[in-house]
């Protein structure tokens, strides 16, 4: 077993879930209407609960008393190893369920596939977290189709927002090195295979949204290895600043 | 927030003990889907249910309070209404 390996995929796969719930947090208390602030409030800590198992099982790897708190709190952007598209700003609440539906559509189908995987720890934290991205997806599935479908204006926004989200989808099937180190034990998921799965569902939502899959080939990366965008830098500022000014506090 | 609001919903939900369902409360949707989804972000966030029903609340009628006393307190005195004179046979079960 290839133990560096293990312990970034899995930081990998709990800072994506970490940094898609808190910039989903970001919305509590200032949904467009209340049921709906709920509902992404839910989901938030849906994905900060996966986000936790994640970290104290890469801290269990790490050990020497490493915490998730340390993994999550203590660590700089250049440390994280999630996606590009989970860091990108709000935008306009279109602009947030069609991240949220990109992420969940990938999620869903990697789930399913490392419940399957031979690292047990991982399979298991897989099976628990696709109930709820099955939830996920059906919702921010429903949230594209209604926009993209909608209004003239909706419809403009969701363009707009695809516009700008795409080209940080590619990243996602494009395996990282420890992900290749570790997809030959069979433990990591193949993130290539996923892309056909993906991209099946994501045409079937579109379809029903009227929204077509921009045409333009050129796809940004790097965020699974610690290339990130500005956006990942403002975000840890505000979500590590406790931590940072008080270390090790406690309430 | 628009002025245009969504339209209200009252919201059943069936609990895991539960028999029937119960009116938890009401909410906004634009259509019975989202009614169902928000229900179920609303309302059982705790564990609370296993079914929801949803309704518009301009479908339900309701009784006029101003008219409780000749509704209702006929019945006051009409205690062989109730099925207490019988004996019930103990296979008889949710009585």
């Amino acid at each position: 077993m290839d133990y560096p390996a293990l312990i970034e995929y899995a930081l990998h796969l709990a800072d994506n879930a970490l940094i898609l719930g808190h910039r989903n947090s970001e919305w509590t208390g200032r949904g467009p209407i209340l049921e709906q602030d709920i509902a992404l409030s839910n989901i938030s800590l849906d994905l900060i609960g996966q986000a936790r198992y994640l970290y104290q099982y890469a801290a269990r790897l790490i050990g020497s008393d490493t915490t998730e708190d340390e993994l999550a709190y203590g660590r700089d952007s250049w440390d994280f190893r999630n996606c590009l598209l989970v860091e990108q700003d709000n935008g306009d609440w279109g602009k947030t369920v069609l991240r949220q539906f990109l992420f969940s559509a990938w999620q869903y189908y990697f789930y399913e596939r490392m419940q399957q995987g031979q690292d047990r720890e991982l399979a298991a934290i897989a099976g628990k977290s696709l109930k709820e991205v099955t939830y996920h997806l059906r919702w921010s599935s429903e949230w594209v189709i209604r926009l993209g479908d909608g209004t003239e204006e909706s419809h403009a926004r969701m363009e707009r927002a695809l516009d700008q989200l795409w080209q940080f989808t590619g990243e996602l099937f494009v395996p990282a090195n420890y992900e290749r180190a570790l997809s030959a034990e069979g433990v990591a998921v193949d993130s290539e295979q996923l892309g056909p799965l993906w991209r099946g569902r994501v045409e079937e939502v579109f379809g029903e949204a009227q929204l077509s899959p921009p045409d333009a080939a050129w796809m940004q990366k790097g965020g699974k290895e610690g290339r990130h965008t500005e956006h990942l830098g403002y975000l840890l500022a505000e979500m590590q600043f406790l931590q940072r000014t008080y270390p090790g506090c406690e309430w | 927030m628009h002025e245009q609001q969504w339209p209200l919903w009252e919201v059943f939900i069936r609990s895991k003990q539960g028999l029937d369902h119960k009116h938890a409360g009401s909410l906004h949707a634009a259509d019975a889907a989202m009614a169902i989804e928000n229900a179920r972000d609303v309302y059982t966030r705790r564990m609370e249910g296993v079914s929801i029903w949803v309704v518009e609340s301009k479908y339900i009628h309701a009784s006029n309070p101003d008219e409780a006393s000749s509704l209702y307190d006929p019945a006051n005195d009409k205690v062989y209404r109730h099925p207490t004179f019988y004996d019930l046979p103990d296979e008889l079960k949710h009585m």
